[in-house]
């Protein structure tokens, strides 16, 4: 792309999540004498990996906190608090919806709402937990292993005193860990993937030795805390009481036999997924990613989207991690920073592509080392819930597609309801996809993906103007 | 049936040192801790904040972060808040529908 000088004060610059990807991307922009714009939806920045507890829980150090990513989860809360004065932040805010170059914004606390112009704007939203879905998986007591995360991190609660945490994916041991060193009851470690699995994916994985050794420190320390580890299970539901929505156990295939446990909470999740909603409003094309199972936004190495001035960095353009976050953050504002005709080092740039180029390989060997269950679709029953928000079952999904023919996502919501309550697919998206693929056996790609609306998430039906709410 | 569901969060860390807040939930007085989301301040107390409106069953929030809102509450007034992304404040009366309503 030819960049065209611009002056500095016609560049307004918007990036949407202060997770590290924003966090990078702010500073970069600010340190090239621009003033972001930075619009997140929690109180603190840090994203949820470095998701800092409100100012009233203090008693807890970075290390407690955050383990080993405490140095690298510090250094973005130092970045970020350095730019104050330097950047407009407006915390507590969710963009909701994108137009003609203007984000409607709402500040939470006070409902209001702001229009927020841009000139430029990066997209750093995030992930979610990937779910397939699971009998019970409704019950209260049952979290996605993010959300297990989040209560104990954010807010110094686990969410059972006997609890077993299922699924697969790198979060699954670092969670266990975490709660069992607060002194919970920690009851089993159920994984999908087989250990058989894992030794594959280790050459992969050695293109970040210090992941592979982090998660081998997980495993062991379980291991040698007397956890149980399960592994190349299938989940087959969580037990409870559903009128008085309560967990009493998990049960679970071993490949010979049904077995069970008692617990009172469950987390589970299969990796995670991006939040690409924001991406879809803005208008970038998206194109099927085999390595996530999932329709991405496209992004070039630098991190520009199809859209002209929209870029993408971070987990919500794909799963990479945090470190990657990073560097896509700064690499992306750079990118932006060159179309507005503004000099940066092309150094430094070319080295942080070659440093997320590297890290593609070893992506690739966690998809390896926790592989998504292939066999979800097949094995769910008519009766599993799919759709937590309006309780579609796959039954229902399976019966709508046999007698109208619907073979595509955006058909299939239309005439089930799957993925039109209020998480607009987030939950139940991927699990939807997978039982469409499976009953019109199409590859995955072929069904396509749930198309984002505005408002993005559920926002009241009368907003106050900022300016007369008198929110900063 | 307006029996108690048990709590079911349970505070592990972050116990000392923070101001109680008073609210109630379901008509009874209750309290929470500072820097407690709604969340927080509800399920340490009962096991839903709310019924789902296609099966009545009870729900008590899923991804903890924004994404799935399953967590919305109400108030004796009617208002609403997502649970886990708004803080308790004094004298909030919150409704959990744990007789069904």
């Amino acid at each position: 792309m030819t960049a065209t000088p611009t002056a500095t004060s016609e560049v307004r610059p918007v990036i949407v999540g202060a997770g590290p990807a924003g966090v990078r991307a702010a500073q970069t922009l600010a340190a090239h004498g621009l003033k972001p714009v930075v619009i997140d939806e929690a109180s603190r920045a840090g994203g949820q990996i470095y998701r800092r507890p409100p100012p009233t829980l203090a008693a807890r150090d970075k290390q407690t906190l955050y383990g080993f990513e405490s140095k690298r989860a510090d250094a973005v809360h130092t970045a970020f608090d350095a730019l104050q004065g330097r950047i407009e932040h407006h915390a507590d805010s969710l963009a909701w919806n994108a137009q003609d170059q203007v984000l409607d914004v709402m500040h939470n606390p006070t409902r209001s709402n702001r229009r927020v112009p841009y000139s430029h704007l990066i997209v750093a939203t995030g992930a979610t937990d990937r779910v397939l879905p699971l009998p019970g998986w409704t019950l209260p007591g049952v979290y996605t292993l993010g959300g297990a995360q989040v209560a104990l991190k954010y807010q110094g609660c686990a969410i059972g005193r006997r609890v077993v945490f299922m699924g697969t994916g790198p979060l699954l041991y670092l969670v266990a860990y975490q709660y069992a060193k607060a002194g919970v009851d920690v009851a089993a470690v159920l994984d999908t993937a087989r250990l058989a699995d894992q030794i594959a994916a280790a050459p992969a994985m050695l293109a970040q030795p210090v992941v592979l050794a982090k998660g081998m420190y997980y495993v062991g320390w379980l291991r040698a805390h007397g956890v149980a580890l399960h592994g190349g299970v299938r989940p087959l539901r969580v037990l409870g009481d559903e009128a008085q929505g309560r967990v009493t156990g998990v049960a679970w295939h071993d490949g010979n036999k049904e077995r069970t446990l008692d617990c009172d909470a469950v987390g589970f999740g299969y990796a995670l997924r991006s939040e690409t909603q924001l991406a879809d409003l803005l208008g970038c094309r998206f194109d099927y990613a085999p390595l996530h199972r999932a329709h991405l936004p496209v992004r070039d190495a630098a991190g520009r989207s199809s859209v002209q001035g929209v870029y993408l960095a971070g987990d919500g353009a794909g799963i990479m991690g945090a470190d990657a976050a990073e560097w896509a953050g700064e690499r992306a504002a750079l990118a932006l920073l060159q179309d507005a005709g503004i000099a940066i080092d092309t150094a430094r740039a070319s080295g942080l592509e070659r440093r997320l180029d590297k890290l593609a390989g070893f992506r690739r060997g966690l998809e390896r080392a926790f592989p998504v269950p292939q066999d979800w679709a097949e094995n769910a029953s008519d009766d599993l819930v799919i759709c937590r928000c309006e309780n579609v079952t796959a039954g229902t999904l399976r019966q709508t597609i046999a007698n109208t023919g619907a073979d595509e996502m955006n058909r299939l919501k239309a005439l089930s309801r799957v993925g039109m309550g209020r998480c607009q697919g987030r939950m139940c998206g991927a699990a939807a996809a997978e039982i469409l693929a499976h009953a019109t056996r199409q590859p995955l790609q072929q069904v396509g993906r749930l198309r984002g609306q505005a408002p993005i998430k559920p926002i009241p039906l009368r907003l106050v103007p900022a300016e007369r709410s008198g929110a900063s | 049936m307006t029996m108690k569901t048990p709590a079911l969060l349970h505070r592990v860390a972050e116990t000392a040192g923070r101001e109680s807040v008073p609210f109630t939930l379901d008509g009874e007085p209750a309290s929470a801790l500072a820097g407690d989301t709604v969340l927080t301040a509800v399920l340490t107390q009962c096991g839903q904040l709310r019924r789902n409106e296609f099966s009545g069953l009870p729900r008590a929030g899923f991804c903890m972060m924004g994404a799935c809102q399953d967590c919305w509450i109400s108030t004796d007034e009617g208002e609403r808040f997502r649970a886990c992304s708004t803080f308790i404040a004094p004298g909030m009366a919150l409704v959990t529908g744990r007789d069904g309503a």
